[in-house]
């Protein structure tokens, strides 16, 4: 007997097959809402085209009691709504599953398997029955397929409902019609299916007072209690939500009360060049700014960003990756802009890096990445990806201390320079983190200095003299190696009899934990080690040191991880062995056993 | 971009002006261009004009991209802060910097390689964002620091100095920044400090980009016979439209407004720009007008003067309806919705 035909309770994942630009991603939001709300832990990934209108796009939705979160390849339901692509949909059901297709139309025969059960639901009868308006027709067939999905799989509809009437709020019409849809769906499941399935949800407690966000409007939301007030910005899936979120904050909580004007100013660029070109202008001259881009985007900014490395200029940067090389794959996910933005742009160039994990984890590293970037003085680039910043996430609620301060960094004010004798002096007199005193245009002429990409001493006066260039070029060496312990610490998970150790970063890290988990049991127990930014410090050090050997599992092609800890630390390369999974789908904790096993 | 310190020797009877600078104060460190180079003239222009204005240097911000131009921040006002950036990068910069403090002024200098070929896109959408600068094109119609390639403002016919004609036509920054919206166009020539110095007080006093491209002759690339951008040549071809006068605010105007054949337009800092000797019919407010009047003048004419200027058009900041104060200057608790506003807010991710 397939296990799929026990009872299993909160346990399972489900997949929909949609063509997109038919307001199918509304009811999916709406299913994976309800379930969280249902106090289950759940996840949802929505695998979509570059695209507007017409192309497949699916929604993949993981239950799971115990919380694992990464992607599911076994399909316990497949909801088959685009018939361009019923051949493969088919063909991932599991064994033993369920697939849920329009029957207004007959299927294919030659498309059938015995070994899955086929739940046809007459969903465009149904709506051409019920609604008028040809586009309600197309926009109601999903709420019809998620009212079937309440039945079958046991959803709570009073929560679906509530769902309904708060997403409709204002709305009476699309309000009832969504009612009237559901009900369709919901009728019909319950009088021709035996519901619910085997596999069904219940109730349960484990998502406490956690919310769903996805990491773009995190990392938007970091930005606005960071206080930062300039962003400049060019459209770029996936990174564009970052910039819709803050502008929607921005409107939310930064309209001044007494002037009624904006305390912020949002910048759409040319560019990526002119991008960063701005964020670097704004932060020269005092204010907290950031871009946010992807790959493509990361790459027109390498030369300024140079600039902002060897002139010490803050500047922060949201690079939320996609599949490249070039254009690639807009809309999937991989980690492969890391080794470019390590070392971004000519010349000896080193940023400061930082890896969040997910949206909770976007919200607090983007406030650290205006904190470092002033201490340091340089760019921080932090590396999200599609899969964080754009799915949505069960993450623990967000926190703010209020005592909180923005670390502005080494800024003499005119106070200060008034006590000053002689000429300020800009990469002069460096604190221990080797972090000389700015001045900000505008407050003093003592203060006044020339900010220059070409080769300067560490008075900022122009060099070509072989040791005053190499004395500013080591300091600013030292600088970054003094970031390391600024950084967010590495994440460290020992396990019992450990036999090796395993390195992740940023979106990996569920499946990860998870193939751990499943290695364990398979007498396989291994050290889990979570990089959260670069510099790389003492934590990984020892870590690699103490292990024979590590896995490291990451979303590149070239194993660029594997290739910066080979770089960056002392860890001897045959050490390393890598596990890499860089399609563009997000990673399933399949994927880690199976790459690490073939390799022990 | 080597610089040599000025030695500051001030003598007592230099005059002063209302802050008790002398135009010594307005000055930097020595040029290290060629001896005669027409930038150094505009530098001198700039240094007067600020001069003249009372400006306090540190409420200064010079800007510049890479060139021989782009050196020329150095050499004055050394008590403002200067940014020289990459290659035709200055307008982003400049464009975050006054995003970031509107009560500064921005002096951007450049030159046609970086405006017009490397930032031309830039240039194009500062003009457009109407960011509050004066963006002064020194304008040699050839790349001087990597010796003497023509660049997208050389005409068709000039001449290299090896002999080679150019064969492709110039970009106009005039034509161009009339064609995108530009609040201030002006052009100049920088052998002409008298026209240069009052236009320059007006660009920075404008509230929005104000264009000056200076012709400016390279002495040592781009000066010899068969040249459209020599002194001989433009000497020779300047057509001086019209001749702007600044007037301070409430200073005693009335007597040159009634002059004859004058157009005067209040500054939005109720200063004013006189115009005199303006051609018949001519209206330094009417875009259609300029671009009528500039396609009827000989094809080597060399148009100089305020041009085009709309006090009024909405800078940056007034399209961003942004702050009034600098947001920079915004503190934190200003800024920051605070830990109640988080948990509240948080209702609506569940």
């Amino acid at each position: 007997m397939h296990d799929v035909l026990r009872t299993r309770v909160n346990d399972f994942a489900v997949k929909l097959a949609n063509v997109n630009g038919t307001g199918s991603a509304s009811a999916n939001g709406l299913l994976m809402q309800a379930i969280f709300r249902m106090g289950i832990p759940v996840c949802g990934k929505n695998l979509f085209p570059s695209n507007i209108q017409g192309l497949p796009t699916w929604y993949e939705i993981r239950v799971n009691k115990d919380g694992y979160s990464a992607r599911a390849l076994d399909y316990d339901l497949m909801v088959a709504m685009n018939s361009q692509t019923y051949d493969r949909d088919i063909k991932e059901v599991r064994p033993g599953g369920y697939l849920l297709y329009d029957s207004s139309w007959p299927l294919d025969p030659d498309l059938h398997r015995e070994d899955i059960t086929f739940l046809g639901v007459p969903l465009a009868e149904l709506c051409n029955k019920n609604f008028e308006d040809p586009r309600t027709r197309i926009l109601m067939k999903n709420i019809a397929y998620a009212g079937a999905m309440v039945a079958t799989l046991d959803i709570d509809m009073d929560v679906v409902n509530a769902l309904l009437d708060e997403k409709f709020a204002g709305k009476k019409a699309l309000r009832e019609s969504n009612h009237k849809a559901l009900q369709l769906g919901y009728q019909y499941a319950k009088e021709h299916f035996d519901c619910p399935l085997p596999f069904r949800l219940e109730k349960m407690e484990a998502n406490g007072d956690k919310i769903l966000i996805d990491g773009n409007t995190a990392t938007a939301l970091g930005a606005i209690y960071a206080g930062c007030t300039v962003a400049a910005w060019y459209p770029i899936t996936p990174a564009t939500s970052v910039m819709d979120a803050f502008k929607g904050f921005c409107e939310q909580y930064r309209k001044d009360p007494e002037t009624k004007k904006n305390n912020y100013l949002i910048l759409q660029a040319e560019d990526e060049l002119a991008a960063i070109g701005m964020v670097l202008g704004a932060s020269w001259n005092g204010a907290r700014a950031f871009t946010s881009t992807a790959g493509p985007g990361l790459s027109l900014m390498n030369e300024l960003l140079g600039f902002g490395y060897y002139a010490e200029i803050p500047a922060v940067v949201v690079d939320v990756q996609r599949v490249g090389p070039s254009t690639g794959m807009p809309t999937r996910t991989q980690q492969s802009d890391l080794m470019m933005a390590a070392y971004a742009s000519h010349g000896d160039t080193r940023h400061i890096l930082l890896f969040p994990a997910n949206p909770h984890e976007c919200f607090h590293f983007a406030v650290k990445a205006f904190d470092l970037a002033e201490r340091f003085q340089t760019p921080v680039i932090m590396l999200s990806d599609l899969d964080i910043g754009m799915n949505d996430w069960v993450v623990p609620r967000l926190s703010w201390d209020d005592t909180y301060k923005p670390d502005r960094g080494r800024v003499l004010d005119a106070e200060d320079l008034e006590k000053k004798i002689g000429k300020f002096q800009r990469y002069n007199q460096e604190d221990e983190n080797f972090v000389a005193a700015r001045t900000l245009p505008g407050v003093s002429e003592k203060g006044a200095y020339f900010t220059r990409g070409s080769g300067h001493n560490k008075f900022g006066g122009y060099t070509e003299i072989p040791d005053e260039y190499q004395e500013v070029m080591d300091r600013l060496k030292k600088k970054h190696a003094a970031a390391a312990k600024f950084i967010p610490a590495p994440e460290l998970v020992p396990r019992e009899g450990a036999k090796f150790g395993v390195i992740a970063m940023g979106g990996c890290d569920p499946a990860v934990r998870e193939a751990l988990d499943q290695l364990d049991r398979q007498g396989a127990p291994a050290d889990y080690l979570r990089v959260r930014g670069f510099p790389f410090g003492e934590v990984v050090e020892r870590f690699l040191a103490k292990h024979d050997f590590c896995f490291v599992v990451e979303q590149s092609r070239d194993a660029q991880l594997r290739s910066l800890l080979t770089l960056e630390t002392a860890v001897p390369k045959e050490k390393l062995r890598s596990v890499l999974v860089y399609g563009g789908f997000p990673l399933s904790s399949r994927h880690v056993v199976q790459g690490i096993l073939s390799q022990l | 971009m080597p610089s040599i310190a000025k030695p500051i020797a001030t003598h007592p009877t230099l005059q002063r002006n209302s802050l008790g600078l002398t135009i010594r104060d307005y000055e930097g460190s020595m040029s290290t261009l060629c001896a005669g180079c027409g930038h150094d003239s505009i530098t001198a222009a700039i240094i007067r004009a600020l001069w003249e204005l009372d400006t306090e240097p540190h409420m200064v911000a010079k800007l510049s991209g890479i060139g021989c131009s782009s050196k020329t921040p150095t050499y004055f006002v050394s008590g403002a802060h200067g940014f020289n950036s990459a290659h035709g990068r200055m307008p982003a910069i400049a464009t975050g910097a006054a995003a970031a403090n509107r009560d500064l002024l921005y002096v951007g200098v450049s030159g046609d390689g970086d405006s017009l070929s490397i930032g031309l896109g830039q240039m194009c959408h500062a003009i457009r964002r109407n960011i509050r600068m004066a963006y002064i094109l020194e304008n040699n119609g050839v790349y001087g620091l990597t010796k003497g390639q023509f660049s997208a403002s050389s005409d068709i016919g000039s001449k290299s100095k090896r002999g080679e004609p150019n064969r492709m036509a110039p970009i106009d920054p005039v034509r161009l920044a009339l064609s995108l919206g530009a609040t201030f166009i002006a052009r100049s020539f920088s052998g002409d400090k008298e026209q240069l110095v009052p236009i320059l007080k007006a660009a920075f006093t404008h509230r929005g980009f104000a264009l000056v491209d200076v012709v400016s002759p390279c002495v040592t690339f781009n000066d010899h016979e068969g040249s459209t951008k020599s002194y001989k040549h433009t000497r020779k071809n300047t057509l001086r439209a019209t001749q702007a006068d600044w007037v301070p605010p409430q200073s005693e105007i009335l007597a040159q407004i009634s002059k004859s054949g004058t157009t005067s337009v209040a500054m939005h800092d109720g200063s004013v720009v006189n115009f005199s000797a303006v051609p018949k019919d001519y209206d330094p407010t009417d875009r259609r007008k300029v671009a009528a009047y500039l396609d009827d003048q000989p094809a080597n004419a060399v148009v100089t003067g305020l041009l085009y200027i709309d006090p009024s058009a909405p800078d940056m900041h007034e399209l961003g309806q942004s702050s009034p104060t600098p947001l920079r200057d915004l503190a934190y608790e200003k800024l920051c919705p605070g830990s109640a506003e988080l948990e509240r807010m948080q209702e609506e991710f569940r």
